[in-house]
C-alpha cells in the first residue's frame, strides 16, 4: 500500500476567493514544484471564469523579495488568478526594529533651549518645555508634557496623520507632515487648556481641545507590544 | 584650590564685565583671594572698569604664549591688600590667538593660588565663549529683563549645559523697576521659569553704576548703594550664604533727603 503523499499546498475557497495555504516545514523548491501542479490540474481552473483574488498564507516562513516574484509569477501564470495578498507569520528582525522603532515613544526629560533640535524616530514624549528658538522633531506624534514655545514638527517622514499636543500651547510654528503653520501674530486668547494640532480633511491645521484627539485620532490608544 | 567662575551672557551689552568686576571686587571685600581674567582679546575694558588700565605691562596672550611668566601679567588692585588682581585680556591680538586647551592650563595654574577665578567672556558663541568656558568650574548667566537677552541667555544655558561644569546661576540685571510694574518689562519670576535655573542675584538698574564704571571705581566698593548691595550680595551667595533678594522697591526716601538732592547735596 502506497503511504500517502503529504500535502504541501492547501487551497481553500472562501467567498472573496481562493486562498492557499503553503506548508512551512518543506523546502521552498518542493513548494513550488507541488504548487505549479495543484493549479494545473484542472478542477481549479475555469479558463473563462471571473478573475478570482488569491491570499496567500505562508505560514511561519519568511518568505524573501525573490522568492515573493517566483510565487507571483506561478500563480500569474494561470490566467483569472490574480494574487491580493501574500501573508507570512514572521518578518524580519531589522522589519521589526524599523516597526518597534516608528511606533514607540520616546520619552526625555529636558528642556529644548534657544538654538537646540530634538530629533527622534517614532513618538516624542518630552517632559519639560520647549523654548523660543528651540525644535523638536518627530517621525511620529508629539506630547508636550511642559509649555510648546519654539517650533515643533510632527510626522516629518510625511505623515500627514501626526498630531501635536503640549500642556502650554504658545508654539511659534506649527509642522505637520509637509504643512506648516505659525503662530498670530498676537494670541487672541490665553487658553490655560490641554490643546492639541492635527490636520483635517482638508489639509487644514487645526488646534483643539486636547479631549477631541480621542474622536479623531482613535488608534493613539496602543498597547504595549501592539503593532 | 579654587574655584573658577565664568560670567557670560550670548548677547553683549547686557553688564557682564560690570557684573565680573563687581562681583570679583565683592568677593574680594569679603576677604577672598580674587584673580578677574579677562578673556575678551581685541576687545579688552575689564581693564578699564576696574581702573587699573594704565598698569598693564603684560597681557592673557603674553602669557599663553611664553614671553611672561604669569604673576608678571597680573596687575595687582592696591585698593585691596593683596587680594584682587587682574589678567588684562591683549588688545592686539584676536580671539584666535588663544586656544581652549591653553586657557584651561592657564586658569588651573591660577586656581592653586586664589581662591576665585572670575572669567569675564565676550559677548557670542564662538572661539572666544569657547576660551573662556574651557577651565571654568562653574558659570553665571547674566541676563536683562529684555526678550532679545533672554533669549540669548537660553541659548547659552544650553550651550553650558553641554560642557562639564556644574548647572549655570542666574542673574538679572538692570532691572527697572517702574517698567515691569506696568508690564512694560519681562518680570523676575517670569524669566526665571523660562529659563528654569536657579537665580543668586538681581540687580536694580542704577546711574550710579554707569558713573562708577567711568571712575574706574567698581560700585561694589560703595557701601550705601543698591546695585552695590546687590552685588555684595551675590558674591555672599556665591560663598554659600543665604541671602534673601533685594526687594526693588524705590526705598522710600525722607523729606530731608529730598530736600538735599533737590539743593544738590549729596546723600
Amino acid at each position: 500500500m502506497k503511504v500517502q503523499k503529504q500535502q504541501f499546498v492547501t487551497i481553500k475557497g472562501t467567498k472573496d476567493g481562493l486562498t492557499l495555504h503553503l506548508d512551512d516545514s518543506c523546502s521552498f523548491d518542493q513548494l513550488l514544484h507541488e504548487l505549479e501542479e495543484m493549479l494545473s490540474l484542472k478542477q481549479y481552473i475555469q479558463q473563462d471564469g471571473p478573475v478570482i483574488g488569491v491570499n496567500v498564507k505562508v505560514g511561519n516562513r519568511f518568505v524573501n523579495k525573490k522568492q515573493r516574484e517566483k510565487l507571483e509569477l506561478i500563480i500569474k501564470q494561470k490566467r483569472n488568478l490574480m494574487i491580493e495578498s501574500i501573508e507570512s507569520n514572521v518578518i524580519t528582525k531589522d522589519e521589526a526594529l524599523r516597526l518597534k522603532r516608528e511606533t514607540e515613544i520616546i520619552s526625555v526629560a529636558k528642556i529644548v533651549r534657544s538654538g537646540q533640535v530634538l530629533k527622534v524616530k517614532g513618538d516624542l514624549l518630552l517632559i519639560g518645555d520647549v523654548n523660543p528658538g528651540g525644535t523638536v522633531i518627530a517621525s511620529g506624534n508629539i506630547f508636550v508634557l511642559g509649555a510648546l514655545r519654539g517650533i515643533a514638527h510632527a510626522g516629518v517622514e510625511g505623515n500627514i496623520q501626526a498630531v501635536i499636543a503640549a500642556s502650554l500651547m504658545k508654539p511659534a510654528q506649527l509642522r505637520i507632515s509637509d504643512i506648516i503653520n505659525r503662530a498670530p501674530d498676537h494670541l487672541p486668547h490665553e487658553g490655560n487648556e490641554l490643546e492639541c494640532a492635527h490636520i483635517n480633511e482638508n489639509g487644514e491645521m487645526i488646534i483643539e481641545r486636547l479631549q477631541q484627539l480621542t474622536h479623531l485620532r482613535p488608534n493613539l490608544t496602543r498597547f504595549e507590544g501592539g503593532i | 584650590m579654587g574655584e573658577a567662575i565664568v560670567i557670560t551672557s550670548g548677547k553683549g551689552g547686557v553688564g557682564k564685565t560690570t557684573t565680573s568686576a563687581n562681583i570679583g571686587t565683592s568677593l574680594a571685600i569679603l576677604g577672598k583671594r580674587v584673580c578677574l581674567v579677562d578673556t575678551d582679546i581685541g576687545l579688552r575694558n575689564l581693564d578699564v572698569v576696574m581702573g587699573l588700565e594704565n598698569r598693564i605691562i603684560y597681557d592673557l596672550v603674553d602669557v599663553v604664549e611664553g614671553r611672561c611668566k604669569i604673576h608678571q601679567a597680573l596687575v595687582k588692585d592696591k585698593r585691596f591688600e593683596d587680594l584682587l588682581y587682574l589678567l588684562p585680556a591683549a588688545q592686539t591680538s584676536d580671539k584666535t590667538a588663544v586656544k581652549p586647551e591653553q586657557m584651561k592650563k592657564l586658569i588651573d595654574e591660577l586656581k592653586q593660588d586664589y581662591d576665585y577665578i572670575i572669567i569675564d567672556c565676550p559677548a557670542g558663541i564662538e572661539q572666544g565663549y569657547k576660551n573662556a568656558v574651557a577651565g571654568a568650574d562653574k558659570a553665571v548667566v547674566v541676563t536683562t529683563p529684555e526678550i532679545s537677552a533672554v533669549r540669548d541667555a537660553d541659548r547659552i544655558i544650553g550651550l553650558l549645559e553641554q560642557e562639564d561644569i556644574e548647572p549655570p546661576k542666574l542673574v538679572i540685571n538692570r532691572i527697572r523697576n517702574h517698567l515691569v510694574k506696568n508690564g512694560d518689562m519681562l518680570d523676575v519670576d517670569e524669566i526665571v521659569t523660562h529659563l528654569s535655573i536657579d537665580l543668586i542675584g538681581i540687580v536694580a538698574d542704577d546711574d550710579d553704576v554707569i558713573k562708577a564704571s567711568n571712575n574706574g571705581e567698581p560700585i561694589a566698593m560703595d557701601p550705601n548703594n543698591r546695585a552695590a548691595i546687590a552685588y555684595r550680595n551675590i558674591a555672599r551667595r556665591i560663598l554659600g550664604e543665604s541671602v534673601p533678594l533685594q526687594s526693588l522697591d524705590e526705598p522710600n526716601k525722607g523729606v530731608l533727603v529730598k530736600l538735599k538732592k533737590f539743593f544738590g547735596v549729596r546723600v
